[in-house]
């Protein structure tokens, strides 16, 4: 565990979680997210926890994205907040 | 002063986590837009995974995954592998925090079929008009 790589990792999850709450378009806001659980995967990769980071990357990042960009062509893409 | 600072610096990690978890705790509650508020529950859930994952790190640990024969011949040195517990159990807490997103999308299908909005004012508004 590198606390430079640590730190530099946690900062970048805190500003793809405040762009994900913030951004308006919700396609944007989906994708922003599949970033911020690759960032947690290798954030988890880094502490040791490989099966976990193995997890997240194939659930997480992908599965849970494919979920919520379905959902989203299905209803509507625009969001008021 | 100086010993509450060194205090916050040595678990900077924690103060990180508890950020990130009231990032999605305000998106829950203070987001109309459903899909954020769904957005902000993952956040939060990650957010506690990632706190109970970071308790079984360890300073100079490896992954815990270790030589067979080494083992058997004899104890294994616990301060150079992680404690792989917590990973275990949060590896549940990520499948089933999908599911749940799953359920809460096909939820949100149903809600948009009958009302045509995801804004949930004017889910309300409609409800109480009816």
């Amino acid at each position: 565990m590198i606390w430079q790589l640590d730190l530099f990792l946690l900062m970048l999850v805190v500003i793809c979680a405040l762009a994900t709450i913030t951004v308006k378009d919700l396609l944007s806001a989906t994708i922003i997210f599949s970033a911020y659980s690759f960032l947690m995967c290798l954030l988890w990769a880094e502490m040791g926890a490989v099966d976990v980071a193995f997890t997240e990357a194939t659930v997480g990042a992908g599965v849970s994205t494919i979920f919520f960009i379905a959902a989203i062509f299905r209803t509507t893409r625009r969001s008021k907040d | 002063m100086e010993g509450i600072v060194a205090e916050i610096m040595a678990k900077y990690n924690y103060w990180i986590y508890v950020v990130l978890m009231m990032i999605g705790f305000y998106a829950m509650i203070g987001k109309r837009n459903l899909v954020k508020k769904l957005l902000g529950m993952n956040i939060f859930q990650t957010s506690i995974i990632l706190f109970f994952v970071s308790t079984g790190a360890k300073k100079g640990g490896s992954i815990p995954i270790l030589d067979k024969q080494a083992a058997l011949q004899g104890a294994v040195d616990v301060n150079l592998v992680v404690n792989p517990l917590p990973h275990v159990l949060m590896l549940t807490a990520i499948v089933v925090g999908v599911s749940v997103t799953g359920v809460a999308l096909a939820v949100m299908l149903r809600i948009y079929r009958k009302y045509g909005t995801l804004e949930e004012d004017e889910i309300l508004h409609k409800i109480e008009t009816e």
